[in-house]
């Protein structure tokens, strides 16, 4: 696998399809987003060999599909991205001749995603979640006592809870269309504004709690929490569990817990996708309808703990994926959600500056 | 005739293959307006439209937009006093290195150029990674200072400036060094005993002799190391806190974050631009010079 991944990368960079004898898949996924036996499944079952690498950015992925010549078959915008990359022309029209499983898609989840690929037709629910804090139960409950609000952002964006808690560590996602809405929600606005002066807003949030953050990183805080190097994080939901999990496995008297924020937390759907020059389209859809098969999809749910857009995967489940409302929340929990548009390409200038202010201090 | 003009050609072809024509093609990008296309840029080139209503299209607005705003400004600064600050330690560093090795016995030279070029043989980015592990608030270094009793707390230097220095420094070493050593090994030794026969202290003749003497070296050094760590950003992004700032997280803020090529392209030029002039500059100078003494 290294050694493919290695020559992929090569191939990538030169940016030549290289030419090989046996049939080959090439796909472009999240980082710790997927249960890896799936991909030996998937080789045994068709014989195409499955070459698998992992970006933690959709800012990263994005650049590499307006640069064109990616050389991926399937990749994983979540929407908002996906929406914009359509737009621009990134993406094939999905031949749903090829994917009889379509049929076990959740209509909960795909007359969501319709906003931002309309009749879903260049894209399929991968994964979806919430964005909210992971937090060291035991040790925040130390620090700010009994009471500490980990389910709510007042955690996060009080200065005088990061002040304290600025000791055991806090990370934040370093992902501007997430992290944004998220202080407008926390100040009453709408999360989903374009308006440049609602937006700047968000300043007056960050800038207070901005000494006590540790680190604005996307994947890191999964180990970092597990570990009990930092005990809060801002991040998404199936990685804070991982993170739950990896901690209880170790034993290390860390103890995790997610919690969408009760203010409100920012729904997102990872969608699969094919660009519109993949080397391979046909074996695109083969793996595409392969994820789609529900004990796969359950697999993988099971593995990554997030909830998924696939009705027919449920029946699969395990207990504590399906029966976490955490992972498929509940009617209240549901409507507490929202979800958020693409930036039009100046107010994207405006978010991407303020990031940067908030990020570096000027 | 011909052979000459061969031999002259070599270098030009290089020059344009490898610097003119990607420069103008980043300088196209930068007179182009960000746009959902792919690329992500307007207008594309049109054989049909004819190159006169492509090159009005083009425009300088991506330029003032780099002077509306001071993010900009600070980070080529900040970025140019990161280089110069690096530059003269490495210098520092490397200079007696350097001395020390052009003084070694015959024998022991190879060995000791050996060293120098060794680090080379594992990839950069493992080094500057290797970094990492060393200067963590857990990692060796600080594990060692507490042992030691030189300090109670933890030092934090990952993710600060102090982190980007020593980065740019370890990096950048070699580049300093090789350069002086081979003026340095040049040096006549009679030059340096005829001066202290002369009444010179060794001091004095290391300063009025070997420096002067060596002064092509160090400019070649120092050209070596300023001008790949002004715009140098894989150390500031490993090694550097999120409050480093260098033109290098700029450029790739705005090229990947704001997937504004239009504008990163204008950065990429106005840097280029920095480093040129002055190069030029000096090198005027430096022929100047050159016709004065003769």
């Amino acid at each position: 696998m290294t050694l493919k991944k290695l020559t992929m990368t090569a191939a990538v960079a030169l940016g030549t399809a290289a030419v090989a004898s046996a049939e080959e898949v090439r796909v472009y996924n999240w980082s710790d987003y997927i249960d890896e036996s799936l991909l030996e499944k998937f080789e045994a079952e068709t014989g195409i060999d499955l070459i698998y690498d992992v970006f933690d950015s959709n800012e990263l992925l994005e650049t590499k599909m307006l640069a064109g010549g990616s050389g991926y078959d399937v990749v994983v915008p979540t929407g908002t991205f996906l929406q914009r990359q359509i737009a621009a022309g990134a993406f094939q029209k999905l031949d749903m001749s090829k994917l009889p499983n379509h049929e076990n898609m959740w209509d909960v989840v795909s007359s969501r995603t319709e906003q931002y690929d309309p009749g879903n037709a260049y894209s399929i629910n991968y994964m979806w979640g919430t964005t909210g804090i992971g937090v060291n139960v035991p040790k925040v409950k130390e620090i700010l006592g009994e009471d500490a609000p980990i389910d709510s952002l007042e955690l996060v964006f009080n200065p005088e809870n990061m002040e304290k808690l600025s000791a055991c560590g806090v990370h934040f996602l370093d992902a501007p269309a997430e992290m944004i809405p998220a202080a407008l929600k926390f100040i009453g606005e709408d999360p989903n504004s374009h308006d440049p002066d609602v937006i700047a807003k968000a300043e007056e949030v960050f800038m207070p709690v901005r000494p006590y953050i540790q680190k604005f990183h996307s994947s890191e805080y999964i180990n970092a929490l597990a570990n009990g190097d930092i005990c809060v994080a801002v991040g998404w939901s199936g990685d804070i569990l991982q993170a739950r999990d990896r901690a209880a496995e170790a034993d290390n008297g860390v103890e995790i817990a997610y919690h969408a924020p009760v203010e409100g937390a920012q729904m997102w759907f990872d969608q699969m996708a094919i660009p519109v020059d993949a080397p391979n389209p046909d074996g695109a859809h083969k793996f595409l309808n392969f994820i789609m098969d529900p004990e796969n999809m359950a697999a993988a749910s099971n593995y990554v703990y997030y909830a998924n857009g696939n009705k027919a995967s449920q029946e699969h489940l395990a207990e504590d994926v399906i029966g976490d409302p955490a992972i498929y929340p509940d009617e209240a929990t549901l409507n507490n959600l929202y979800t958020t548009t693409p930036y039009p390409p100046k107010v994207q200038r405006v978010v991407t500056r303020l990031w940067t202010k908030i990020k570096s201090g000027t | 005739m011909m052979r000459r003009f061969f031999l002259i050609a070599i270098p030009y072809a290089w020059l344009l293959a490898l610097f003119l024509v990607p420069f103008a093609i980043v300088l196209k990008i930068s007179l182009s307006d960000y746009a959902v296309s792919i690329p992500p840029y307007v207008p594309q080139f049109d054989w049909a439209e004819g190159i006169g209503t492509f090159i009005a299209q083009l425009d300088f607005e991506n330029f003032i937009w780099l002077t509306e705003d001071d993010l900009y400004w600070k980070a080529y600064l900040s970025s140019l006093k990161i280089a110069l600050i690096s530059t003269f330690l490495t210098l520092l560093a490397g200079y007696p290195i350097a001395y020390g090795m052009a003084r070694a016995p015959d024998e022991w030279r190879p060995t000791l150029m050996m060293l120098v070029i060794l680090p080379f043989w594992t990839s950069f980015l493992i080094r500057v990674y290797a970094w990492m592990g060393i200067l963590s608030n857990e990692g060796f270094l600080n594990q060692f200072l507490l042992w030691t009793g030189v300090i109670s707390e933890p030092l934090t230097i990952l993710n600060t400036n102090s982190a980007v220095y020593i980065g740019v420094i370890y990096t950048y070493l070699p580049f300093m060094i090789l350069p002086i050593y081979s003026a340095l090994e040049r040096l006549d030794g009679s030059l340096i005993e005829a001066a202290e026969d002369l009444g010179c202290s060794r001091l004095s003749a290391f300063w009025l002799v070997t420096v002067p003497l060596s002064k092509n070296g160090i400019i070649a050094g120092s050209f070596l190391v300023f001008i790949p760590v002004l715009g140098e950003f894989v150390i500031p992004s490993l090694l550097g806190g999120s409050d480093t700032l260098m033109i290098g997280k700029v450029l790739w803020e705005e090229f990947f974050s704001n997937r504004d090529w239009p504008v990163a392209s204008a950065v990429a030029v106005v840097l280029l631009l920095l480093l040129i002039i002055p190069i030029v500059l000096f090198q005027r100078n430096q022929q100047k010079q050159q016709e004065a003494e003769q």
